[in-house]
């Protein structure tokens, strides 16, 4: 198992580097100029030349390029065009609210989605199975932004139970921490919840059919432990592929939720850095979302594992 | 607001506990919306993002914004566009007119503790005057910048310039601010490493985030002057302890905080959520900037076909501004038809030379310009941003107008940033180059021939965007910088606008205001072309 995780970490690395590639050059070869933008309407073109020179971006694109690489091996990911502040320090300050959206999110997801999916395989064709693929259907169809909406509308300035945006570090206490992420929660939940709770669906009317389960109930085994022990063991692994990605996307920042309910997560940073050109924030941020997807797909396959003797790592 | 009973009359159970948590984390909240020790912050939604912070380096209005908190000028303008002393307190002019003795307040200090001098004041400005038109314009007067003393500092000619004190009273980008001497030797391509002012709040390092949150803290130090707050100018008296301003990327959020009570005041609402804040009686919805916005066209004058004057004026003709402000704002009570390229309602406005704009009755005219002039039919590439609301209609409603006069357009979406980049392109249009573009001014920037860009003459080495070469205006530009009196002034800006319709350097396409809405529970907030935080008071 070790040898399979080191394996897979050192075979990262060639990817990461083509990502870092890739993304630079994309970068320079987008037009906009992030020296305009920080010289203002005014500037003459000599004093932009300055600038652009005291950026850096006119040293040749290798230079730049190795000087970036380089100063990353040594843990420096360069500091913000813009703002002047280390991009490891922008990234960090964003990671918290991204984090736990991410985390509230597919927790309470998963609570809800995985029973709801066995209910609807187990009572496949009745009214609750097309109650559940209703909910899954409209989670779906419905545009995220349209569900934060209506969310704040309700809950916020209607009854006034939750702030209409904003968030709280954890660090101010759980309680504060709660009322502020609930809402966003809540809204890409019913999102994840349609997602989940169809796939568990799905595999569980699959496995449902098998020999093996057939033979569990002959044995006069109790229908929840066919269904907990038996079944969803076995279709665990479409859900945690689903659940991982899920998990790895909502890291890599959605962009909408956050704006919605303004979260400074790690999507608005992108979109932000993105717009004015900010190369070495994207350039960063993009390294992390690659990273995290990396890392996740590695968790989901060790979980293939755990969950399923049949697997094995290779 | 009575939390306490229902915890009290409840049972204890899955749904009491749910419920009690929901309202602990309420007053939790509420507590929290309050601020640390329940010290008065004002919380504010701003037109933009704050990221760079230094407001000599560019041009950007949050720099600017932010660079009033923290900064101080000599002078400022008041209410009726007239500078008035701020950090000065006596300032002589020798017989002659070259020398300049300004003698500083009292009391006044930076935010680390030491006082301002003299010299601080001469670095501070040689290095404005390195960045701004302005500036630039009065540094080519100027022979020397001295200090006398602890709190005198002098300004020598070389010859008698009459703007000196509304160069120094400028009140939009670039401000002359005045910072310490370490931080204004900064070169002025470099941002400044700190942010040490002299003004009426300081800058809470720790807290800011950019794109999130930028934070201030009532200077207590400061010492405001006598006179009541006008404009940039007088007393600039701080009532609250925090001025916090978010970051909110998405308006209708940002409403429904304004509306629940989350912040307490926001810059520019769109115009088409005016009406749901107006009709909310906790609300404050005014317009705090009677000069508003100027929305401009501006032709490239090196790329033909736009390089002939026929051409340019024909696409000026062409285009009728009730239509582009009809398209642009809708409602007519927050805009202006407005020919004046110095801004209407200031001392420089004429509308010499704008009849076809105002009266919309120029396509005979733009016909008859590119029949003249041969029009081959090249197709005219206007640049349209569409992911900015406050510029993406008008490109369309001019190119329809132009479409209309006959010309053949290409009109090309794109994103703000890449027309920023691509408009310093002088080329061709193979090579990137373009043809028109639209774009937005504070009329503070564009109130008189030095401070508006789009009426220097200087051509391709050392115009703005679109680069018209036309000796004549920096001909009366120069003389309006030397003009002795409003009335010569008056004579020579009518001039220069009749030179660049003719030319057509450019055109105003329409005066528009952005009302600013806040509390009903903040009282003193201030008129000005800048959002002011002083002699706020929130109740």
């Amino acid at each position: 198992m070790l040898g399979y995780i080191l394996q897979r970490i050192l075979s990262a690395i060639p990817v990461m580097l083509f990502v870092a590639l890739f993304v630079f050059l994309l970068l320079r070869l987008t037009p906009g100029d992030p020296a305009a933008i920080i010289a203002g309407d005014s500037a003459t073109p000599e004093q932009l030349e300055a600038i652009r020179t005291s950026l850096g971006l006119n040293d040749p694109l290798l230079t730049q390029f190795f000087s970036w690489i380089g100063n990353m091996f040594q843990g420096d990911f360069g500091t913000s065009i813009l703002s002047g502040k280390p991009v490891i320090e922008l990234i960090a300050a964003r990671m918290e609210p991204t984090i736990s959206l991410a985390l509230t999110t597919i927790t309470l997801s998963v609570v809800i989605a995985v029973p709801l999916g066995v209910i609807a395989a187990w009572k496949h064709d009745t009214l609750i199975d097309r109650i559940v693929m209703l909910i899954s259907v409209l989670g779906f169809s419905v545009p995220v932004f349209v569900i934060g909406y209506m969310m704040i509308s309700l809950f916020s300035m209607k009854l006034g139970w939750f702030p209409v945006q904003g968030f709280k570090p954890i660090g101010d206490g759980i309680g504060p921490f709660l009322h502020r992420i609930a809402l966003p929660t809540f809204t890409l939940t019913l999102l994840y919840i349609a997602l989940i709770a169809r796939i568990t669906r799905t595999s569980m009317l699959e496995i449902l059919g098998d020999d093996y389960v057939r033979t569990a109930r002959a044995k006069g085994l109790p229908e929840r432990y066919v269904l907990m022990r038996h079944a969803l063991r076995n279709c665990s692994v479409p859900i945690i592929t689903v659940i991982g990605i899920g998990l790895a996307l909502i890291i890599s920042g959605v962009v909408v939720t956050e704006s919605v309910f303004n979260l400074p997560g790690l999507g608005r940073l992108t979109v932000d850095a993105v717009l004015a050109r900010d190369y070495p924030v994207i350039q960063a941020v993009i390294l992390l979302a690659s990273l995290v997807y990396v890392v996740i797909n590695l968790l989901i396959d060790i979980a293939y594992v755990l969950l399923d003797p049949r697997i094995r790592l290779s | 607001m009575n939390f306490t009973t229902p915890l009290k009359s409840k049972p204890a159970g899955k749904r009491g506990a749910l419920k009690s948590t929901l309202l602990s984390a309420t007053i939790a909240g509420m507590a929290l919306i309050a601020g640390p020790g329940f010290a008065q912050t004002v919380t504010s939604v701003m037109h933009s993002s704050l990221r760079v912070l230094d407001p000599i380096m560019t041009t950007a209005y949050m720099s600017r914004n932010h660079g009033y908190m923290i900064f101080d000028t000599l002078f400022a303008l008041d209410a009726d566009l007239k500078p008035q002393p701020q950090m000065v307190d006596t300032w002589t002019v020798s017989e002659d007119k070259l020398t300049y003795k300004f003698t500083l307040r009292d009391g006044l200090k930076f935010h680390d503790g030491a006082a301002v001098t003299g010299e601080d004041v001469a670095a501070s400005i040689a290095r404005w005057g390195e960045r701004d038109a302005m500036g630039q314009v009065l540094m080519t007067f100027v022979e020397s910048l001295s200090a006398e003393g602890d709190n005198v500092f002098v300004m020598t000619l070389k010859e008698p310039y009459g703007l000196v004190i509304d160069s120094l009273a400028k009140p939009s980008s670039n401000v002359a601010f005045i910072m310490p001497k370490r931080l204004a030797e900064t070169p002025s391509t470099d941002p400044i490493p700190e942010q040490i002012g002299s003004g009426p709040f300081t800058w809470v390092a720790d807290e800011f985030q950019p794109g999130v949150k930028a934070v201030y803290a009532k200077n207590e130090d400061y010492v405001p002057r006598d006179e009541p707050p006008s404009s940039a100018s007088g007393g600039k008296v701080v009532n609250v302890d925090r001025v916090e301003w978010v970051v909110m990327p998405d308006a209708l959020t940002t409403m429904n905080a304004m509306q629940s009570g989350e912040i307490d005041y926001w810059e520019s609402p769109p115009s088409d959520l005016l009406p749901i804040l107006q009709a909310n009686p906790d609300l404050v919805v005014k317009n705090l900037n009677a000069m508003g916005m100027q929305t401009i066209l501006r032709p490239n004058a090196l790329v033909p076909p736009m390089d002939d004057p026929r051409i340019r004026r024909a696409a000026i003709a062409a285009v009728n501004q009730q239509n582009v402000l009809d398209a642009l704002v809708g409602n007519p009570e927050y805009y202006a038809l407005c020919g004046a390229m110095f801004v209407c309602g200031t001392p420089l406005a004429t509308d010499v030379g704008s009849e076809t704009l105002i009266k919309g009755n120029g396509m005979e005219q733009a016909k008859a310009l590119l029949a003249e002039a041969g029009y081959d039919g090249t197709p005219i590439v206007i640049m349209q941003p569409t992911d900015v609301s406050i510029l993406a209609p008008q490109p369309i409603v001019v190119a329809q107008a132009m479409r209309d006069a006959g010309f053949v357009v290409d009109l090309q979406a794109m994103d703000w940033q890449t027309l920023v980049g691509r408009r310093a392109n002088q080329g061709a249009i193979a090579d990137g180059g373009w043809h028109l573009f639209v774009t937005n001014w504070v009329g503070a920037d564009v109130f008189n021939p030095l401070v508006n860009n789009m009426v220097n003459g200087k051509g391709a080495n050392g115009g703005w965007f679109g680069w018209p070469d036309v000796p004549k205006l920096e001909e009366l530009r120069m003389s309006y910088a030397t003009a002795q009196s409003l009335e010569e002034q008056q004579g020579l800006a009518a001039e220069i606008q009749k030179v660049a319709y003719e030319e057509g350097v450019y055109a105003p396409i329409g005066q528009y205001f952005v009302p600013t809405a806040w509390a009903s529970n903040l009282d003193g907030v201030l008129e000005g072309p800048v959002p002011f935080f002083w002699n706020i008071t929130k109740n």
